[in-house]
């Protein structure tokens, strides 16, 4: 019972780190038609970033975090401007293809700059409390709430203010065609920098827990592509229920089913929603 | 025109100069890590050419290609490795594999669309490479499996020296360019290339869309399986990276640094990019580095690759000849409907 | 009777764009769907040609039925279509647009392919002839070599026809076809379906312009936001009083 316990609180917060990471690949996904193959490794210079304010800056770790954040958010601003911008018009195909290409590209500075070496955040929340019965580290606490806490401004920030709310229609959307007189390009940008934030902020959350290296961008993509196909691609909601259904349906495998194969579930699941559902489990249209 | 026959007869002879080279390869090379490089290049050209059919002429971007070839690769080398079979029974039962579970992929994911499709094709690829990577007990898994026989010989021909491996892997090679660019100029390979235009008019015109999929996606599987055997009685190890989607974005870069839907460009492409990647071994990481950057940069730029730039040049070259002539001897011009068909389906 | 169809509906999400209609083609005559703009006569030309799948009812065709079947089944039968807007081969020449629109009645397969057969090259051939033998009958021989997107819009409009004819329909289905040219040019176009129907196609068509579906068709069908209001000859819908209300009460007029 205990363990079950645990692996629910496992599954919230693997859920939680997804859920950042997918929200931004949804939002983009919805104002840019572009599934963004290097969002991922965002997260991963993310926790970069963070990783070296700590231990080559000795900046303490919510500060660290939070210059993360805000580098990601300026790389966020160049990818788009660097890549998707002037992609624009380009058949569909030939946008995946730049998207992989900007992946790589990122991938292999990073292991140029920083080797493959895996690195921890240094902890400093690793005590151990008890609550109900069962032993959690309190960073794993501090994703739950941060990932919380983050949803709930992004919310906020769609909902009550006016850049925020016109991501958000055009997101919802695609056709805009309500949406005359907007600085598209603006919008883009901003919503490259909100999406990169959101990511970095997951890879500051989980490196004292999950470790930081030049793949784990790769890993974390594909199962927040998963997520987002759950969702329904754009869907913000979508998004945050899909991340906390793989990140406990993965928790709860790997102790019950295989720890081995606990990274193919995700995309097993994938595949069965697809065959399935050959237009996504939320598709809109009235065929 | 005479200038038209002209080019055409500079096309053969360049055609016959390529393969007079290719035979004297082993030959004139100047050291036989030359040769190993150059073969290595022949077996991902051919699961260039696969991948090209599908993302070249059908228009459907398929990441699950270095699953396929990780998928002939392993089928083949197991057969040897633990069941004994030679080479010239494992080799076309992995093609077949490939093909089957391609076809049973291409069922599944056909039925999605654009960006589904991509997701879920590289989904499937991860899936292959997983499976493979964490079923240790007939895998091996992440240690590999060394120890791959080589072909066997048949009667006098024998496979142990590198320059007849090369030679084995260049006859695979040039079955494999015959095959494509017979089925790219037949009707078959036209309607491909409808599909890749426009689903819906082709689906109007009472073309089966979906069989013609699973037909151009079955082909490229067979393909790449016998690539993946050919790798793994060559190379004569196996380890689960041959089947990770960072060698299908290789092969992608391969193909689009060649020239997509164009016979010569997965070869040249493949040779161009292997070549120097192994010239750039010292560096090895800063080479995703410049691939990475060059994918955008040809995406955005030269979406017809090197081939595809040069046909262009051609036809410009040949309509600015034509049109001078045209303004001196006032003839009709049939360089302009030459160009047309240059930039039309090919 | 070719086309049937029963109850035939259509909904996007809450709206209706098509709702019960009962429709017959003959074989051999010319009809027209008139109506204002959004009416569903595009919706219905693309549930009977198969382009979407329908929500209730039935089509059959030339007794067949055809409820549910896929979209190229459509043009193997024997439906024909065109666009609104015109959809071509964009990458391709004229010439190689007909020979795809041949394709299905060709039988080549991949072995055919790579041993280059006779069945291949006969079937290369056949593709040729019967493109060269369409080119004459739309009159664009002179430019079949040009990519599509270097002729005339006209042109293009009537190599959109070709391509549906060159599927060998028995029902040909024509999506406003004189939009966008001008009056010349739409007397060459009238003449071309009149010819098109003397070689045995019964063809109907969606049109705006009126005088010209007052001259062409033999009987016509009148929606209204999805709902068939009236049919017959040019005659009686001219003096038929739902339609006139329908067309003055309607969003834009014709
Ligand atoms: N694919 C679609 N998705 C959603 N709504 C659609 C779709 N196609 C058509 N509609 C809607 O169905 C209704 C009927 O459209 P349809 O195109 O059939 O009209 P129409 O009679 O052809 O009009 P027009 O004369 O302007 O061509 C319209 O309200 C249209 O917006
Ligand atoms: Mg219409």
């Amino acid at each position: 019972m205990d363990l079950l316990i645990q692996q629910v609180v496992n599954g919230f917060t693997l859920g939680s780190i997804y859920c950042l990471v997918a929200l931004g690949l949804t939002l983009i996904y919805g104002i840019m038609e572009v599934p963004n193959f290097a969002h991922g490794h965002l997260y991963m210079v993310g926790g970069y970033v963070t990783f070296f304010m700590m231990t080559l800056y000795g900046i303490n770790y919510w500060v660290s975090g939070l210059i993360a954040g805000i580098v990601l958010a300026v790389l966020g601003i160049l990818l788009e401007r660097i890549v998707f911008n002037p992609m624009r018009n380009s058949p569909s195909t030939n946008k995946f293809i730049a998207a992989v290409g900007a992946m790589m590209f990122i991938e292999a500075v990073a292991r140029v700059l920083w080797g493959s070496d895996f690195r921890s955040i240094p902890a400093i929340y690793d005590n151990v409390v008890m609550i109900g019965g069962v032993r959690l580290t309190e960073q794993r606490l501090i994703i739950i709430a941060g990932a919380v806490i983050l949803m709930v401004a992004l919310y906020l920030f769609l909902k009550h203010t006016l850049i925020g709310s016109t991501i958000e229609a055009m997101a919802q959307n695609r056709d805009g065609a309500s949406l005359v007189g907007i600085d598209v390009n603006r919008v883009a940008m901003l919503t490259f920098a909100v999406a990169s934030l959101l990511a970095s902020a997951a890879a500051s959350l989980s490196g004292p827990i999950f470790l930081v290296y030049p793949s784990m961008g790769a890993l974390i993509i594909m199962k927040v592509f998963v997520i987002i196909v759950i969702g329904g691609m754009g869907s913000i909601p979508g998004a945050v229920l899909g991340s906390f259904i793989l990140g406990m349906t993965e928790s709860l495998g790997a102790t019950y089913i295989s720890s081995n194969y606990k990274d193919v579930i995700a995309f097993a699941i994938l595949v069965l929603i697809l065959s399935i559902k050959p237009s996504g489990l939320f598709a809109k249209g009235g065929h | 025109m005479d200038l038209i026959k002209k080019m055409y007869k500079t096309k053969y002879i360049a055609y016959l100069a390529v393969f007079a080279l290719a035979i004297a390869f082993p030959y004139i090379s100047p050291n036989r890590y030359y040769l190993t490089v150059v073969t290595l290049g022949f077996i991902y050209a051919i699961a260039v050419y696969g991948l090209n059919l599908i993302v070249g002429y059908l228009g459907q971007l398929s990441l699950a290609q270095a699953g396929f070839f990780g998928l002939g690769a392993y089928t083949s080398g197991l057969l040897s490795l633990k069941l004994g079979l030679s080479f010239w029974l494992s080799l076309p039962i992995a093609a077949v594999a490939t093909t089957t579970v391609a076809l049973l992929v291409g069922l599944i994911s056909f039925r999605t669309r654009g960006h589904y499709f991509v997701i879920l094709t590289l989904c499937i690829g991860v899936i292959i490479h997983l499976v493979i990577e964490k079923w240790d007990s007939l895998t091996g898994g992440v240690r590999g499996l060394i120890g791959v026989p080589i072909p066997s010989s048949i009667g006098p021909i024998e496979f142990k020296s590198l320059e007849s491996q090369y030679y084995l892997v260049l006859a695979f090679l040039i079955l494999t360019i015959f095959v494509m660019s017979r089925i790219v100029s037949s009707l078959v390979g036209r309607t491909f290339k409808s599909i890749r235009n426009s689903e819906e008019l082709a689906a109007t015109l009472g073309i089966n869309v979906m069989k013609s999929k699973l037909l151009a996606f079955g082909i490229a599987a067979f393909f790449t399986g016998i690539a993946g055997a050919l790798f793994s009685s060559y190379i004569r190890f196996l380890g689960p990276e041959i089947a990770a989607t960072h060698l299908t974005f290789e092969f992608l870069l391969f193909l689009l640094i060649g020239g997509q839907a164009t016979i010569a460009g997965p070869l040249v492409g493949t040779l161009l990019a292997s070549g120097i990647t192994e010239s750039l071994q010292f560096m090895q990481e800063y080479r995703m580095v410049v691939f990475g950057a060059l994918l955008i940069v040809i995406v955005k730029f030269f979406p017809g690759g090197l081939v595809g730039a040069t046909k262009s040049l051609k036809a410009k070259l040949e309509k600015r000849v034509n049109q001078r002539k045209k303004s001196g001897t006032n003839l009709p011009s049939k360089g302009e409907s030459h160009a047309a068909k240059n930039r039309g389906f090919n | 009777m070719l086309l049937k169809t029963e109850a035939l509906t259509k909904n996007f999400g809450g709206l209706t764009a098509l709702n019960k209609v009962n429709f017959e083609i003959e074989e051999g005559e010319i009809v027209a769907i008139i109506g204002p703009n959004g009416a569903g006569k595009s919706t219905f030309f693309n549930l009977i040609s198969g382009f979407y799948p329908s929500c209730s009812g039935r089509i059959s065709f030339m007794g067949k039925d055809m409820t549910g079947t896929p979209t190229h089944e459509f043009a193997c039968s024997g439906i024909g279509r065109t666009f609104q807007t015109t959809n071509l081969f964009t990458d391709s020449t004229v010439l190689d647009n007909l020979i795809i629109g041949y394709r299905s009645k060709t039988k080549m397969g991949m072995l055919d392919a790579i041993f280059n057969t006779k069945r291949a090259r006969r079937d290369e051939g056949a593709s040729r002839e019967k493109a060269g033998e369409i080119l004459e009958f739309i009159g664009l021989t002179e430019v079949k070599n040009q990519p599509v997107g270097n002729i005339s819009q006209e042109a293009a409009k009537r190599l959109a026809i070709g391509l549906a004819l060159v599927t060998e329909p028995r029902l040909l289905l024509l999506d406003e076809p004189a939009a966008g040219i001008n009056h010349g040019e739409t007397s060459e176009l009238v003449k071309l379906i009149e010819k098109i129907q003397h070689s045995g196609i019964t063809v109907c068509l969606i049109e705006h312009k009126m005088q010209m579906v007052m001259n062409l068709a033999h009987r016509i069908m009148v929606l209204n936001y999805g709902t068939k209001i009236a049919e017959g000859t040019p005659r009686e819908i001219n003096k038929n009083d739902r339609v006139i209300e329908a067309y003055l009460g309607g969003t834009k007029h014709a």
